[in-house]
């Protein structure tokens, strides 16, 4: 008994679509897929068609189609026009070059390359253009080839773009297509020079020869372009009024790739591109796109300093534009030029600062960035008042970048210690439990170096604690400054603004609050209790907290009851060294950079001013861990830790590295080393940071820097410096370049050093290592190497090339003697 | 290049999935998940542009579907715009007056005028009209073929059923 025939796609999706619950869809689906199934089984030819579209429909619902693979080959085979439409448009949905079965194609595509129908072709050409892999392209290569000499000019667009698909598949078949490529510009139709544009342009990229090469069709190019602007209207290609908007902006951007880093053709395309800039209509977002492009080509080549600023003009107009998406867009082109045109961008910052109060948010992080970048000394005053009001209304995602970046725009450019310390006060206050923890460490270096300003910063918060104990930064650094400067609170004596009356018991009031409070965390309570020790040398009321103390003697926190083990025990055995331990802290130099921050930009100015170390973003800091170490013998208790770490990748990369390591240790990656267990009378090698004495002299310049690893194209140097109090410790710059012409993303780098040293690895400058050596990724290794031994080092690299995951090891072994001896 | 264009409803449901990468089914679900979320979360008034991963995602509602796609970083995402709309006035033109259903009933149409736009992520034609004449040659051949068969069906053939689906 034969089977009915199998119901009609049209009507299989009415059904289903009736389903009024999801387990009635999956029963629905289910009976389908059966009577599907037995009806593959009979190797039925006339319903396969039918039955196939049926499971594509199932399978974009999110129902498993895999058993259709096999029968799309079928189709495709199919001598029917509409089996092999259905069968191509199953394989590019279910089959892939992960599939075994995909190169079971290879042999119709090249049947149907050949076809005597054009839209079979099309079809084949189609289907390899789009997932066709590498086995698949190498095999057909050749029929791309051919078919893009054709003069059918439907099927050389199409072949434009497979050949495209092939080079990125495997870039050795490139040479090939290049003489087919020789008349490919003097086409009529739009299609084929679309594709044809887009083919050279693959190449340029891929190929400096190539580029070289091409660099003769500038004029050419610029001719079409011209002939674009200046035709009147050609309906088939018009949209708003602009001949075929999709070629002039393509056009645009292989100018940009020939005219980068040329004189000649960056001067032949001058004119057409001041032309583009001044006659586009802009009423319309294609008017706006192909001013995007232009602007994009302008800023890229070698055009003159008119040009130049033109281009800017345009994308200060672009950030008045009533659209959202122009106004983003001349914001993230601004951010790009804010280095190299610096003055140019300047003059659009009270626009660019409007921004700031944008309801988009895509918008306004992008003109935060773009007002960090733009704050310098002449515009401090104004710019930080807007930044700061910015920070009071923004969303809480914004708050602890923007904090950073006003800390480290401060830093730089602070008119006055007393405005520093102001505008550090309001941020602590309107933002203070969204500053990250590590500005901690940072602000009260900068407190303890502004000296004259010591009687007024301390009075100012403790006045903010009085108000709000709930934010911990602020409670931390106020904290920190009681202990430091309660003398000068409880004395009645303030220059800079009305001084407070406020007595000793009043402070440790405030102060024993702190300890009690459910709101303090342990490290806001740790220094809390060291803070009224420290108030033992400079109050009277002694007994008082030698009785705090050793109440907390016997704290659950062990944190707390250490400190107040061994503050008790100062009072009891060493009382002696008590004033001298507990002294005024001395001025703390600032260390050198180790990379610049990833959030905010320098201002562009040419000088190097390094950044300041402590603002590296954290992307994962535990800081409680940091704050912990207090090391009183050590004269600082306050721990910067710089315990960065590599983004993203999981804890398992390491146990990779475990297994081929054997003798040595691992470290660097995403777990930073703990450090609270060690023991107070060694100063832990991290908290090198915050040392009184300059960390790098002229001891560095004399090592040579070395070669650790060059291959694919990537290299990486090693630069060495001793720090100068610890002489065990070795600080490695790495600088990662890339000379292929495909950027690196997601870069990882991993170090591992033997036992008897360890190493702590920074956070990285950033994750991207441009193509032709465009830019470095610069990332900091500490070695520390009490027995000076020889030091040996594997690394892990991993990142993304052309789409393709890449990974490595490797062994440094040949160190300079002066960076470990 | 685009590396996807997605269409789907304001409910999530997929309409239209286009790949120009190789990605595992696995990845390409989660893809489409991700993408739906972060889309469907976008507030009313806020730019067509989103960053995921190291991707520009551009997206545009027209009535009850969302176009979404993918581009890299030297990828004009306003041109990316001027695309989407004319995958849509195509498909305007082909089933007139386009609407969510007619891409649900005929979501193979809708994937064939796409190949005839876009092909491994860069787009193969710029006139409108090249476009609609090669469906429409295409569907002729289709027609013809199918008017063949009924007019000679073989003997396995059912005659009720000509048209393919």
């Amino acid at each position: 008994m034969r089977m009915p025939a199998p119901i009609r796609l049209r009507e299989l999706i009415r059904t289903i679509r009736t389903a009024r619950t999801q387990a009635e869809e999956r029963e629905m689906i289910q009976k389908e897929c059966a009577a599907i199934r037995s009806s593959f089984r009979e190797e039925d030819n006339t319903y396969r068609c039918r039955n196939v579209a049926k499971l594509l429909y199932m399978h974009m619902l999110g129902y498993p189609a895999h058993f259709g693979q096999l029968e799309c080959l079928k189709l495709i085979a199919s001598q029917k026009f509409t089996d092999k439409r259905i069968g191509y448009l199953g394989a590019m949905l279910l089959l892939d070059e992960r599939q075994d079965v995909h190169l079971l194609m290879t042999n119709c595509i090249k049947n149907d390359l050949n076809h005597s129908t054009q839209y079979v072709q099309g079809l084949a050409l189609c289907t390899l253009g789009c997932m066709g892999s590498s086995e698949m392209c190498r095999d057909l290569a050749g029929e791309v080839e051919k078919l893009l000499k054709t003069s059918n000019s439907y099927l050389r667009k199409k072949a434009a773009l497979c050949a495209v698909h092939v080079i990125r598949k495997v870039p050795e078949l490139m040479e090939m297509f290049l003489p087919a490529t020789k008349n490919l510009l003097s086409e009529k139709n739009h299609g084929v020079l679309h594709t044809s544009v887009v083919l050279l342009t693959e190449m340029c990229e891929r190929s400096p020869d190539m580029l070289s090469h091409f660099r003769k069709l500038v004029p050419q190019l610029v001719r079409i372009l011209k002939n674009l602007i200046m035709s009147g209207y050609s309906p088939e290609h018009d949209v708003s009024g602009i001949s075929d908007p999709f070629l002039q902006v393509r056009i645009l951007r292989l100018l940009r790739i020939l005219g980068k880093g040329d004189d000649d053709s960056s001067e032949a395309m001058n004119d057409i591109l001041a032309q583009v800039a001044t006659n586009t209509e802009t009423s319309k977002n294609v008017g706006n796109a192909i001013l995007y492009e232009t602007v994009l080509t302008i800023m890229d080549i070698k055009s003159e300093s008119g040009l130049r600023v033109l281009a800017i003009n345009i994308l200060g107009r672009f950030l008045l534009n009533n659209d959202k998406n122009i106004r983003y867009v001349a914001l993230t082109s601004l951010l790009k030029t804010v280095q190299t045109d610096h003055n140019a961008v300047q003059r659009h910052r009270s626009t660019i600062v409007d921004c700031l109060k944008d309801l988009d948010v895509s918008i306004k992080r992008r003109a935060m960035e773009l007002s960090f970048a733009l704050v310098n000394g002449n515009n401090i005053r104004g710019m930080m008042k807007e930044l700061l009001y910015f920070l009071d209304s923004c969303d809480p995602d914004f708050k602890a970048d923007c904090a950073s970046g006003i800390f480290l725009a401060a830093e730089k450019y602070a008119p006055s210690k007393r405005w520093h310390i102001d505008t550090i006060m309001r941020v602590l206050t309107t933002a203070g439990s969204y500053v990250r923890d590590d500005s901690v460490p940072n602000l009260i270096q900068l407190i303890t170096n502004s000296v004259e300003m010591h009687a007024y910063t301390v009075q100012r918060l403790y006045k903010a604690l009085l108000d709000d104990i709930s934010q911990q930064p602020l409670v931390q650094v106020a904290s920190w400054c009681i202990g430091e400067y309660g003398d000068l609170l409880v004395s009645g004596q303030c220059e800079e603004e009305e001084p407070i009356q406020v007595s000793e018991d009043e402070v440790l009031d405030v102060l024993e609050g702190l300890l009690v409070s459910n709101l303090s965390t342990p490290v806001t309570r740790g220094y809390s209790l060291t803070a009224i020790m420290k108030l033992s040398t400079r109050f009277s009321s002694l007994n008082r907290i030698k009785k705090v103390v050793s109440i907390y003697g016997s704290s659950i926190d062990v944190e707390l009851q250490q400190r107040a083990v061994e503050y008790n025990a100062l009072f009891k055995k060493y009382d002696h060294m008590r004033p001298a331990l507990l002294e005024r802290m001395p001025i703390m130099e600032k260390t050198a950079t180790n990379g610049p921050s990833e959030t905010v930009q320098t201002n562009g100015e040419t000088d190097s001013t390094i950044l300041d170390t402590k603002h590296l973003p954290s992307i994962s800091q535990p800081a409680s861990q940091a704050n912990d170490l207090l090391d009183l013998l050590g004269g600082n208790d306050v721990v910067p830790i710089i315990q960065t770490t590599v983004p993203t990748k999981p804890a398992s990369a390491g146990g990779e590295l475990l297994d081929l390591l054997g003798d040595l240790s691992l470290t660097g990656g995403p777990t930073p080393t703990p450090a609270s267990s060690v023991p107070m009378s060694q100063p832990p090698f991290l908290l090198d940071g915050l040392t009184s004495q300059p960390l790098f002299n002229d001891i560095a310049a004399v090592i040579p820097p070395m070669t650790a690893y060059n291959k694919n194209g990537l290299i990486i140097e090693f630069t060495f410096e001793r720090s100068n109090p610890n002489p065990n410790i070795a600080v490695i710059t790495i600088h990662a370049t890339n000379s292929t012409e495909a950027d690196m993303t997601e870069f990882v780098f991993q170090a591992a050093v033997p036992k008897t040293f360890q190493l702590q690895l920074l956070s990285p400058s950033s994750n991207v290592v441009p193509a032709f050596n465009q830019g470095s990724v610069t990332q900091v290794i500490r070695v520390l190497n009490p027995q000076k031994q020889q030091l040996r080092m594997r690394i892990k690299l991993t990142y993304t090339h052309k789409g393709s995951p890449v990974q490595d090891l490797a062994e440094v072994n040949n160190f300079p003697p002066q960076s470990w001896q | 290049m685009m590396h996807f264009l997605l269409l789907f409803s304001r409910q999530g449901k997929l309409r239209l999935q286009k790949w120009f990468l190789p990605l595992p089914e696995r990845e390409r679900k989660k893809i489409v998940k991700d993408m739906t979320t972060m889309v469907l979360a976008r507030k009313p008034r806020t730019c067509n542009f989103l960053h995921w991963k190291d991707l520009k995602i551009v997206y545009k509602r027209y009535a009850s579907l969302y176009f979404c796609c993918a581009l890299e970083n030297q990828d004009n995402e306003l041109m990316a715009l001027e695309t989407l709309h004319r995958y849509v006035e195509l498909l305007d033109k082909y089933f007139g007056n386009v609407c969510e259903l007619d891409i649900i009933f005929n979501f193979e149409k809708a994937y064939f005028i796409l190949d005839e736009l876009l092909m491994g992520g860069e787009i193969q034609e710029t006139s409108k009209l090249s476009i609609v004449k090669s469906i429409e040659a295409s569907d002729m051949l289709q027609e013809t073929e199918q008017k063949r068969r009924s007019e000679h069906p073989s003997s396995s053939e059912i005659i009720q059923n000509t048209t393919c689906f």
